[in-house]
């Protein structure tokens, strides 16, 4: 087909033809027709980019072939070469930068040290008089620095959060979740007499002895955290010998968030006045007791009982959420 | 006592190098685990047994544990075992 003018979808003439033919109106007809032309210019010219681009391409290849060896050669030799230098340049220069600073450090326990000021001297003598515990250490966290311990509780709460977010699988999708457990016991045995024997055994000691390092953190060292750990531990072992249909008994997602919620929400409501101002140490209305009895030392066992819950709960379900996905 | 001390910071150099130079993850991380436990035998002698135990739990127990179940969702425990079951499986 000629082509007669470029305007000639445009003329009067044309518009007329289409008139009397009854076809569509004039101008938009004439405007599709305008715009076929310009898709097929559009084309020609993709069709123009397109050889010149193959053009290009083949030369491009050609180089390319003729370095195509290169990176598995000689390109690789260099790389390790250059990042074995440079990660053992790294290395050496950080275990100066620490050698140096250990060597400026004061002199192991001397008395003019800067950490032997009266800050930790006020802690030392005065603690047990003050919170009522044994354990200097935990009077010290859980009561002159409730607040540092609160945040630490939060900090291990919100681990477990992420965690439940990146790794939980949707309790609606029946096949992941299916495929999840299915693929939970692959390389194990389903239920091994010699571990539940053991189990049987080991567990309780465990959860007693994380029963005891939580109720006796006020007297004897331990607290919150170690026995939580100690109590997550056994809860681990527990799960594993067990499997999860056992420990879902006593222990579900709901569980988790409520021990977990109730436990800081204790702790912070417990030792708001306290923070509110400005953690001094002020006068408590609960007696602290005689220091070395179990039931002293004021807030500091219940605040004990909490931290232990949550690291508890934090650990098992971080162990859940690793292995299936869930709780 | 000084010189359980000296022995006990030398399995600990001899850990802490040797879990980088481990070519197994698998074995790398009860390196680790061991380097825990020698970690708080010297928080013993330091005197500070809260940070013991709670470093024995944590560090050698849960931390590990939780690697290890990272392993095996990666696949890469007992790998020799998977190459010798997948004929079969398919």
């Amino acid at each position: 087909m000629s082509r007669l003018r470029d305007d000639y979808e445009k003329t009067a003439w044309r518009r007329l033809v289409h008139f009397v033919n009854g076809d569509k109106e004039a101008g938009e007809e004439a405007g599709y027709a305008v715009e076929t032309e310009k898709t097929a210019a559009r084309i020609r010219e993709e069709f123009f980019e397109e050889a010149k681009w193959n053009r290009r391409k083949e030369e491009t290849d050609t180089i390319v072939s003729q370095y195509a060896e290169w990176p598995e050669t000689r390109g690789v030799k260099y790389f390790s070469r250059i990042y074995g230098l440079l990660a053992a340049v790294l290395c050496v220069s950080i275990i100066v930068f620490l050698l140096i600073t250990v060597a400026n450090l004061p002199k192991f326990g001397n008395a003019s040290n800067p950490i032997n000021n009266e800050v930790s001297e006020r802690y030392i003598e005065k603690g047990m008089e003050e919170t009522g515990a044994v354990n200097i250490v935990a009077g010290m966290i859980l009561d002159y620095r409730a607040f540092d311990t609160l945040g630490e509780s939060h900090v291990l709460f919100i681990a477990a959060c992420c965690v439940l977010i990146l790794l939980r699988i949707d309790v609606k999708d029946k096949t992941k979740k299916e495929r999840a457990e299915e693929n939970d016991r692959i390389y194990e045995p389903k239920n091994d007499a010699i571990l539940q024997y053991v189990a049987r055994i080991v567990v309780p000691i465990v959860m007693l002895f994380g029963i005891y390092v939580i109720f006796n953190g006020h007297l004897s060292p331990g607290g919150g955290f170690s026995g939580g750990a100690i109590i997550g531990a056994g809860l681990i072992l527990y799960l594993n010998a067990f499997g999860f249909k056992k420990t879902e008994r006593f222990f579900t997602m709901k569980t988790f968030s409520t021990i977990s919620v109730i436990a800081l929400a204790f702790y912070a409501f417990s030792k708001c006045y306290s923070f509110f101002t400005g953690a001094n140490h002020l006068h408590s209305i609960i007696s602290a007791g005689t220091p070395g009895k179990l039931i002293s030392a004021g807030l500091i066992l219940p605040l004990n009982i909490c931290v232990g819950m949550v690291v508890a709960c934090t650990m098992y379900s971080f162990y859940a959420l690793f292995r299936k996905g869930g709780m | 006592m000084e010189f359980f001390t000296f022995i006990l910071l030398t399995f600990l150099v001899v850990c802490a190098i040797s879990v980088c130079l481990c070519k197994k993850l698998l074995t790398s991380i009860v390196i680790f685990m061991s380097y825990s436990v020698i970690m708080s035998m010297i928080w013993i002698i330091l005197e500070s047994p809260d940070l013991a135990i709670t470093e024995a739990a944590v560090g050698a127990g849960v931390t590990s544990v939780l690697f290890f179940v990272t392993l095996k969702k990666i696949h890469a425990m007992n790998d020799r075992k998977e190459e010798e079951d997948e004929p079969t499986q398919r």
